[in-house]
C-alpha cells in the first residue's frame, strides 16, 4: 500500500507539473492581439503588477460583485495557503522556522478552510442562478476539496495518525526510497484524495489559478495611444500589403 | 410583431427569479447571401459547417489569449450571474454572463479538452449541433459586449470577447447577422454606416451652416475633404442627420469655430463607427480602420479628433494605434506605423476625444458660455459602455468619467448623478450596442434598457431630472426608440455637445 501511494504521488506530481507548465507556455505563447483591459486600468506595469496584487491577493473584482461568494472564496482560498505552507514540515528537514511558526494559525486555517467551502456549497445549492449554471464537476471538485479538508481536520482532532511515520514516508519519498505509511484509512482517504487533486488540476477549471495572471482584462497596461502594441500575426497583414 | 411593452420596474435591489427559455427564438435576421459575400463571408451555411466551425474555434484559440485563458479559467463561481442588463431585463438564465460563455465553453470541453472528450456529462461538455448552433446564433445576439460583466469576474473573464469569438465563428460558416454584416458592407462601398453617399453629405453640411447662421447670426463652418487642415473630425455618420446626435455635430463645429480651429471632415471616412469589432473579424476591424489612415494621410492633417460614439472611441483609443497607426510610440523600423506618425502633432493625445479637445479649451479660458441657456435642463449622464470599460480619457485612469461631467458642469447649472452601481465602470448599457441596435431585436433591447430605466426613473423623480447626457450614437439612437416605451419623453436623451452648442457663446456677445 505504501508503494502504491508513493507511485501514485510520483505520477501524479508528474502530470501535475508538466500538465500546468505546458498550459502555462500555451497561455503565454498565444498572442493578444488587442489592447483590451477593463477600463480604469493602470497606465504603468508597476500600476498593473498592483492590480493584479490586488486581485490576486484580495479578490478585488470578487469583492464589488458579491459579498457571499467573496467572502467564503477568500476564506477558503487564504486558509488552504496557510494550510499548505503548513505541509512543508514534512517536506523539510530540519523544519524551517517560519514552517514551525505558522504551525498554529495553520491548525486553525483548516477549520476555516472547511468552513469557507461549506459556504461556497451551500452558495451552489441553495441560491437559484448558481445552481443553474453548475456542472456535476464543479459539485464533485468541491467535494474532493472538502474531503481533503474534513480527512486532515479528522486526523489532528479525533483519531490522530502517526505524524512521524508520515514524515518518514515523504522524507523518502523525496529522495526516491520507499518507507512505509501507518495503515490508517482516513490518512490513505487523505493522500488519494489529494493525489486525484493534483492530477486533475491541468485539466479542470482550477486552471484559474495560473490563468488570473495571463488575463488580459487584467493584466495589460493601459497605454494604447502611447505605445504601439502589435502582435506577430497582426503584424504579417502590414507587410503583405 | 405583437406590441412591445416595457418590463416593470424592479424594488432595487431585488435580482430576478429565473425564467428558462425566456428568450429563446431564432434570433436577428440572418444576412442574405447578397450581404455575406460583399464582405467575403460564405453566403449562407456552408455543408461542412460543424468542422469548419470546429476549425475555426481551434485557429481563435491560437490567436487570442484572451479566449484561451477565458475558456479555462471559468470556475462558476456566479459573481456576474447578476451582473447583464440583458438577463435582468429578461431573466432568461441563458442571458446570464457565464451561461453565455457557457454556451461556448461546453463546446470548447467537447472537442479541446480531455475531461470533455472522455466524461462529456460530468463536465457540462456538449456536441457541436445544429440546435447548438441556434443557440449560438440567437443568444451571442443578444450581447451587447458592453463588458460589464468583466469588471465584476475575479479572472476578469470578458464574455464581450466570448461573444466576438462566437460571432466571428458563425460568420465564417455563413451564418451571420444581417444588420452588422449590412452595415459593414455600406462602409465599405459608401464610406459610412449610413450610406449616406458624398453629394448627399456636402448637401446636409450646407444645409447646417444655413442653420447655424440662422440661429446665431454666426458663420459657423462645417468643413468637407480641406487639404492641410489641422484637425480631421471622425465622427459617427448618425450626427449628420439622426436626431438628436445631429446637435452635438452643431456643438463640435462651434467649439472648433470659437477657437480658431482649422477642421475638416472626409467623405471617404465619414463614420467613426467600426462594426468589425462586434461581429470579432479583425480583419474587418483593421480594413473600416484603414479608412481614416487614408484620410489623414491624404488631407495631411496634424490631430484626429473622435466624435461622439461609445465602440467608435473604443475601437480608436484602443486599437487604431494597432490597426492604422493613429497613435504615438510605433518603433523605428516601423514604416507603416511612422509614416503616418511623423505627420501628426505629438503635443496631442492621437487619437483625441471631442470631450478632450473641449475640456482642454475649457482649461485654457478659450470658451464662454451663458450656462443660463442650459437650465431649462436638470441633467444626469449616462455613460457609455465601450467608454467607460474599454478606452479613457485624459491622462490618468477614470478620466473617462471625470472629463464628460466637467464639461457638463462648465456648460450647465443642474447636474445630478445617478444611483451608484449604475454609473462610472458599473455603468448599465444602452440595451442597444454590439450590433443590436436593429428593430428585429427590439424585443431584447427594451428589456435590456430596464437597470437604465430605473435609475433614470428614480432621479427623475426625486431630482426632476429631464436630460440625460451621453456621447454614443448608439445610447442616443437606442434611448430615442426606448424611451417612450417606458414612459419619458425621447428627448431626454441628448449629447454632450448639444449642451456645449446650447450655452457656448460666439462671436462679441
Amino acid at each position: 500500500m505504501s508503494a502504491l501511494i508513493a507511485i501514485l504521488f510520483y505520477l501524479a506530481t508528474l502530470l501535475f507539473v508538466v500538465g500546468l507548465l505546458q498550459r502555462i507556455r500555451t497561455y503565454a505563447a498565444t498572442p493578444a492581439p488587442l489592447k483590451i483591459p477593463t477600463t480604469p486600468a493602470p497606465t504603468t506595469t508597476s500600476g498593473v503588477v498592483l492590480r493584479m496584487t490586488r486581485e490576486v491577493v484580495f479578490f478585488e473584482s470578487l469583492f464589488k460583485a458579491n459579498l457571499w461568494i467573496w467572502s467564503m472564496g477568500w476564506l477558503f482560498h487564504a486558509s488552504m495557503a496557510l494550510v499548505v505552507l503548513r505541509h512543508l514540515r514534512y517536506f523539510t528537514d530540519p523544519v524551517w522556522g517560519w514552517v514551525a511558526a505558522i504551525q498554529p494559525f495553520g491548525m486553525y486555517a483548516g477549520l476555516t478552510m472547511l468552513a469557507g467551502l461549506c459556504g461556497l456549497w451551500a452558495r451552489r445549492l441553495i441560491v437559484e442562478r448558481i445552481r443553474y449554471i453548475s456542472t456535476p464537476s464543479d459539485h464533485l471538485i468541491l467535494l474532493l476539496l472538502i474531503g481533503i479538508a474534513a480527512s486532515g481536520l479528522t486526523m489532528k482532532f479525533v483519531a490522530h495518525t502517526d505524524v512521524i511515520a508520515v514524515k518518514n514516508f515523504f522524507q523518502g519519498w523525496m529522495a526516491f526510497s520507499f518507507q512505509p505509511l501507518p495503515s490508517d484509512t482516513v490518512l490513505v482517504l487523505h493522500l488519494l484524495s489529494v493525489v486525484a487533486l493534483l492530477v486533475i488540476f491541468p485539466i479542470s477549471k482550477l486552471l484559474h489559478a495560473p490563468g488570473v495572471f495571463f488575463s488580459p482584462t487584467r493584466n495589460q497596461t493601459d497605454n494604447p495611444r502611447e505605445q504601439r502594441h502589435l502582435s506577430a500575426w497582426a503584424a504579417k497583414l502590414e507587410s503583405e500589403k | 410583431m405583437a406590441e412591445i411593452t416595457a418590463p416593470a420596474y424592479r424594488v432595487i435591489p431585488i435580482i430576478p427569479a429565473l425564467k428558462p427559455g425566456a428568450m429563446e427564438g431564432k434570433g436577428p435576421f440572418v444576412a442574405s447571401e447578397k450581404i455575406n459575400e460583399a464582405i467575403g463571408f460564405p453566403g449562407q451555411l456552408v455543408e461542412d459547417w460543424h468542422d469548419k466551425a470546429i476549425a475555426r474555434f481551434g485557429e481563435l484559440l491560437q490567436k487570442y489569449r484572451s479566449l484561451r485563458v477565458y475558456m479555462d479559467a471559468c470556475v462558476h463561481c456566479g459573481a456576474c450571474t447578476d451582473k447583464c442588463h440583458y438577463f435582468i431585463g429578461s431573466q432568461d438564465p441563458k442571458n446570464m454572463p457565464v451561461a453565455r460563455q457557457d454556451l461556448m465553453r461546453s463546446v470548447y470541453r467537447r472537442y479541446f479538452t480531455l475531461p470533455g472528450k472522455l466524461f462529456p456529462k460530468l463536465v457540462g461538455a456538449r456536441d457541436l449541433t445544429r440546435e447548438v448552433l441556434d443557440e449560438w446564433y440567437n443568444y451571442y445576439n443578444q450581447c451587447s459586449e458592453c463588458r460589464r460583466c468583466s469588471v465584476f469576474c475575479p479572472y476578469g473573464i470578458d464574455t464581450a470577447e466570448v461573444t466576438m469569438a462566437a460571432r466571428e465563428i458563425l460568420d465564417s460558416i455563413g451564418y451571420g447577422q444581417k444588420y452588422s454584416n449590412e452595415i459593414i458592407g455600406k462602409v465599405h462601398k459608401i464610406g459610412n454606416n449610413l450610406g449616406l453617399p458624398g453629394p448627399a453629405l456636402e448637401d446636409t453640411l450646407e444645409g447646417l451652416e444655413e442653420d447655424v447662421k440662422d440661429a446665431t447670426g454666426i458663420d459657423v463652418k462645417f468643413p468637407i475633404d480641406v487639404k492641410g487642415a489641422e484637425v480631421l473630425l471622425i465622427t459617427p455618420s448618425a450626427d449628420f442627420f439622426a436626431e438628436p446626435h445631429i446637435d452635438s455635430l452643431i456643438g463640435y463645429a462651434k467649439v472648433f469655430h470659437a477657437t480658431g480651429t482649422s477642421w475638416t471632415l472626409s467623405s471617404i471616412a465619414s463614420e467613426a463607427g467600426n462594426f468589425g469589432m462586434f461581429i470579432g473579424n479583425y480583419e474587418q476591424l483593421r480594413k473600416i480602420a484603414l479608412r481614416i489612415r487614408e484620410a489623414a494621410l491624404e488631407l495631411g492633417v496634424k490631430r484626429i479628433v473622435v466624435g461622439e460614439c461609445g465602440h467608435a472611441w473604443r475601437v480608436a483609443y484602443s486599437f487604431w494605434n494597432t490597426l492604422n497607426g493613429v497613435g504615438d510610440g510605433a518603433g523605428e523600423v516601423d514604416k507603416f506605423a511612422q509614416m503616418l506618425q511623423k505627420q501628426l502633432d505629438h503635443r496631442y493625445k492621437q487619437p483625441t476625444h471631442i470631450c478632450e479637445f473641449t475640456w482642454d479649451h475649457i482649461q485654457q479660458g478659450n470658451l464662454r458660455f451663458n450656462k443660463s441657456l442650459n437650465d431649462k435642463h436638470v441633467i444626469t449622464f449616462h455613460d457609455s459602455c465601450n467608454v467607460a470599460r474599454g478606452s479613457r480619457m485624459g491622462d490618468l485612469p477614470g478620466g473617462q468619467f471625470e472629463i464628460p461631467r466637467n464639461i457638463i458642469r462648465s456648460v450647465a447649472n443642474n447636474f445630478v448623478e445617478m444611483r451608484e452601481g449604475t454609473t462610472h465602470e458599473q455603468t448599465f448599457c444602452c440595451g442597444g450596442g454590439g450590433g443590436l441596435l436593429t428593430d428585429d431585436l427590439i424585443d431584447i433591447r427594451v428589456k435590456g434598457a430596464l437597470p437604465r430605466m430605473e435609475a433614470l426613473h428614480q432621479v427623475q423623480q426625486e431630482h426632476g431630472v429631464n436630460f440625460m447626457a451621453t456621447i454614443c450614437a448608439i445610447c442616443k439612437a437606442q434611448f430615442t426608440k426606448v424611451l417612450p416605451i417606458y414612459g419619458f419623453d425621447r428627448k431626454v436623451v441628448g449629447g454632450v455637445h448639444q449642451l456645449v452648442s446650447n450655452a457656448i457663446i460666439l462671436g462679441d456677445q
